[in-house]
C-alpha cells in the first residue's frame, strides 16, 4: 500500500503528502485488559518533521506514542492490534527484536529519569548496550556530539563525573534527550517532555526539538497546543481513543474540518 | 482563642506525651535489660588467679605427674593438713585445669625443668566467686559452699599477695567446659559464624533470585499469588518448626552430619529465605518505574535493565534486608536444638561439617548448668551476642545510608 492510500484512508489531503513517511499506523487498536484505549487510528507520521499529538487527558495519544517502540509490552493485559510499520517493516510482526527496534526508536518521558549515575555514563549507556562505540576515545566522541546535540555541553562539559541527577530539571530533561539521541536512533518519541519543566527551560526544549528534526523523525506528545503549534509541522488530534483530526499543523490550528478539534483548540473543553 | 482551637492543641499536646511515654518506658526496659544484664555478667570478664611455688624435675617431665606436681605445691601452702578429705578441699582451691597451665609453661619454656618456679594458675569456680564477694561470709556454714576452713586458707594466700584477678582472656578464646572457671565463648562464635556463612551462602543467592522473578518476570496470576501467600505465611512459621523439617529431612533423610554448622546453616536459610524475600521485593518495588522505562526506552533488555538498573539500585535494601534476616538467625535456638547443635563440644569446629555449638544455645547450656559461676557466664555470652547484634544492625544501618540514592 502506497503512501498516498494510506493517507487518503485517514481522510488526509493530497497537498501532506510530499515526505516519506517513516511510521505508518493502520487501523490500530489497544486494549488495556477489557478497556479499548485506541480505535482503529490510522496515521502516518512523515520523515524528518515533528508530528504533534494532542488531545485532552486520557485521549489515547501517549498509547498511541508508546506503541510506535513496543513501551505498551510491559504494561500487563495490553494488546495491540493492526498494523504498525517503520521504514515499511511491521513492528508488531514475531520476529522483530523489541531491543532493535527500541535503539532504533528512542524515547523522551514526561518526568526527567536520568539514571543516578554520572552524566557521562548516562549517555554511553545506550551506545555501550548496543556495542555501538569500542573503546574510550570513540565512546568520549559519541558523548561529546550527544550533549552538543543536545545543547548541553557548554554546561556538562566540565561536570560529565557528576551525577546526572545534579543537574537542573531542564538541563537533566535535556540529558535524557542527548541519552536518547546517543544510540544514533531514527525516531524520538517524546512524551510531554516540557510539562515538568519551567518557561523558560521549555523554551530551549523547544527550540532544541526545531534543531534536532533535521536528523530525526519527532514525534511529540502535548498537553499545550500552543507548544505544538510552535514546535509541529503536523498535529493530529485525537479524543476518546479516536484519531479525529489529522493534518498540517497551520491547517489545524487555523481552519479545523472537525468541530471537535475546533472545540478542543479553542479551549471549549480539555 | 476559640473553644475549639484550644480543645485541638489540648489534643495535640496530648498526643504527643503518649509518644513520648511509650518512647519513654521502652527505653526504660531496654536499659534495664542491658544494666541487669551487665552487672550479673561483669565478673565472667574476670578470673582470680593463685600464685603456687611449683618444683619440676625432669622425671616428672617424663612420667607427665602433673597433676601430683599441682597438688603437692597447693599442699605446701598449709603442711599441716593431713586429713585425706581437707586435703582433698585444699587442693581445690586451684582449678581443675591447673596442671595443664603448668605443662604449658615448662612446654615453654624447659629451662624451667629442674627448678623451682613461681606460676599463676586459676582458682577453683567457687574461690573465684567467693573473692568476688558474691559469697557472704554470715550466712552459716552449712549454707555455702566455701567453707570456713577454705575461707581461713583464701584469707591467707590474700595477705601472702599469692591471689590476684585479671582480666580473663581466655573466656574469648576457648571452648566449652564442665568447670566454668575454664569455659570460653570461642567455640560458640566460631560455630555461629560457620553456620551464619552456610545460611548466607544459602539464603542469599535463592532469596534474592526468587524475588527478581517474583516481582520482575513472574506473570500475575493465581500461582504466583499461590506462592506470594505462601511465602509470607512461611515467615510466620515458628521456628522450631524448621528444626523439625531439619531433623527429618538433612539428618534422617539425607543423612548429614549431626549438630554441624552446615545443616544447622541450612535449617537457618529456610527460615532467612522469606525474610530476604519479602525485604528484596519491596526493595526492588521502591525502584521508581521512570528508571525501568528510561533503560527500556533505549533499549536495553528486561536482563540488562534489572542487573544494571534495578538491582543495584535496590541493593541497599536488599543487603539491610539481609543482615537483618542473619540477626534474626544469629539469636535462633530452637530450630538448633532439634538438629543437635546442643551438644556439650569442647574443641574450636575446624570446618563446617565440625560438630559445634552457636552463641544462643551456648547461653542455653550455661543457662542450664547447675555451677553458680555460670549464672555470670550466661549473662556474659548474652553481652557478647548482643555485641554482635548491634553490630550487624549498625552494618546494615551503615549500608543504607552509604548506599542510598535520590533520584
Amino acid at each position: 500500500m502506497s503512501v498516498a492510500e494510506q493517507l487518503e484512508n485517514s481522510g488526509q489531503p493530497e497537498k501532506a503528502v510530499e515526505r516519506k513517511s517513516k511510521v505508518i499506523g493502520k487501523d490500530i487498536t489497544v486494549h488495556y485488559g477489557e478497556k479499548q484505549a485506541l480505535f482503529d487510528v490510522n496515521l502516518a507520521i512523515p520523515e524528518h518533521q515533528v508530528t504533534a499529538l494532542i488531545g485532552p487527558s486520557g485521549c489515547g495519544k501517549s498509547t498511541f506514542l508508546r506503541c510506535i517502540n513496543r513501551m505498551n509490552d510491559v504494561i500487563d493485559g495490553c494488546r495491540v492490534g493492526g498494523e504498525l510499520t517503520v521504514d515499511g517493516v511491521d513492528i508488531y510482526r514475531s520476529n522483530i527484536d523489541v531491543v532493535e527496534l527500541r535503539a532504533r526508536v528512542g524515547m523522551v518521558f514526561q518526568k526527567p529519569n536520568p539514571f543516578p549515575k554520572s552524566i557521562y555514563d548516562n549517555i554511553a549507556y545506550g551506545p555501550r548496550i548496543h556495542g555501538q562505540a569500542s573503546g574510550r576515545g570513540e565512546m568520549d566522541e559519541v558523548v561529546e556530539t550527544s550533549l552538543r546535540r543536545a545543547g548541553l555541553w557548554d554546561e556538562a562539559k566540565d561536570r560529565l563525573e557528576e551525577p546526572g541527577t545534579s543537574l537542573s530539571g531542564g538541563q537533566q530533561q535535556r540529558l535524557c534527550i542527548a541519552r536518547a539521541i546517543a544510540v544514533n536512533p531514527d525516531v524520538i518519541l517524546m512524551d510531554e517532555p516540557c510539562s515538568a519543566l519551567d518557561p523558560i527551560a521549555t523554551a530551549r526544549i523547544e527550540e532544541l526539538i526545531d534543531e534536532l528534526r533535521e536528523r530525526f523523525t519527532i514525534v511529540i506528545v502535548t498537553h499545550s497546543m500552543q507548544q505544538a503549534a510552535r514546535v509541529s509541522q503536523r498535529t493530529a488530534f485525537f479524543h476518546l481513543g479516536v484519531l479525529v483530526d489529522e493534518g498540517e499543523t497551520d491547517q489545524i490550528f487555523t481552519n479545523p474540518k472537525d468541530e471537535r478539534t475546533q472545540d478542543y483548540i479553542t479551549g471549549r473543553f480539555g | 482563642m476559640s473553644e475549639r482551637t484550644k480543645q485541638r492543641y489540648a489534643a495535640e499536646r496530648r498526643f504527643r506525651l503518649y509518644g513520648l511515654a511509650a518512647i519513654g518506658a521502652a527505653v526504660l526496659v531496654l536499659a534495664t535489660l542491658v544494666t541487669s544484664i551487665g552487672i550479673v555478667g561483669m565478673p565472667a570478664f574476670f578470673q582470680t588467679y593463685i600464685k603456687l611455688d611449683v618444683t619440676v624435675d625432669a622425671a616428672d617431665v617424663e612420667s607427665g605427674r602433673f597433676r601430683q606436681l599441682t597438688f603437692d605445691a597447693v599442699y605446701a601452702f598449709h603442711p599441716e593438713v593431713t586429713d585425706r578429705r581437707e586435703k582433698k578441699r585444699l587442693r581445690g582451691i586451684v582449678s581443675s585445669g591447673a596442671d595443664r597451665e603448668i605443662r604449658l609453661a615448662v612446654a615453654d619454656d624447659p629451662s624451667l625443668i629442674g627448678t623451682t618456679f613461681p606460676i599463676w594458675v586459676r582458682s577453683s569456680d567457687d574461690i573465684d566467686i567467693f573473692i568476688k564477694g558474691q559469697v557472704s561470709r554470715d550466712l552459716p556454714q552449712e549454707d555455702r559452699r566455701v567453707k570456713d576452713n577454705e575461707i581461713a586458707w583464701v584469707d591467707g594466700l590474700v595477705e601472702q599477695g599469692r591471689v590476684e584477678t585479671r582480666f580473663n582472656f581466655s573466656f574469648f578464646s576457648t571452648g566449652d567446659s564442665r568447670e566454668p572457671e575454664q569455659a570460653g565463648i570461642w567455640g560458640a562464635v566460631v560455630g555461629s559464624f560457620f553456620t551464619l556463612c552456610v545460611a548466607l551462602a544459602v539464603s542469599f543467592p535463592l532469596g534474592v533470585l526468587a524475588a527478581i522473578y517474583l516481582e520482575e518476570y513472574a506473570p500475575q496470576n493465581r500461582w504466583t499469588d499461590l506462592i506470594e501467600v505462601n511465602i509470607n505465611n512461611l515467615a510466620a512459621v515458628p521456628s522450631i518448626v524448621f528444626g523439625l523439617l531439619g531433623l527429618a529431612m538433612f539428618l534422617n533423610f539425607f543423612g548429614m552430619p549431626r549438630s554441624a554448622p552446615v545443616v544447622g546453616g541450612m535449617v537457618l536459610a529456610l527460615m532467612t529465605l522469606p525474610t530476604i524475600i519479602i525485604a528484596t521485593r519491596a526493595a526492588l518495588k521502591a525502584v521508581p518505574p521512570s528508571i525501568r522505562e528510561a533503560a527500556l526506552g533505549i533499549g536495553a533488555s528486561e536482563l540488562q535493565v534489572v542487573t544494571h538498573h534495578v538491582v543495584p539500585l535496590a541493593m541497599p535494601g536488599i543487603l539491610t534486608g539481609t543482615i537483618i534476616g542473619m540477626a534474626q538467625a544469629l539469636g535462633e535456638t530452637a530450630p538448633l536444638l532439634m538438629i543437635g547443635m546442643v551438644a556439650f563440644i569442647v574443641d574450636i569446629p575446624q570446618g563446617i561439617f565440625d560438630p559445634s555449638t552457636v552463641l544462643p544455645v551456648q547461653i542455653y547450656i550455661w543457662a542450664d548448668s547447675p555451677e553458680r559461676a555460670f549464672v555470670a557466664k550466661t549473662s556474659a555470652a548474652i553481652l557478647v551476642l548482643l555485641t554482635f547484634l548491634v553490630c550487624m544492625n549498625a552494618i546494615a544501618v551503615m549500608l543504607r545510608k552509604r548506599f542510598e540514592r535520590r533520584w
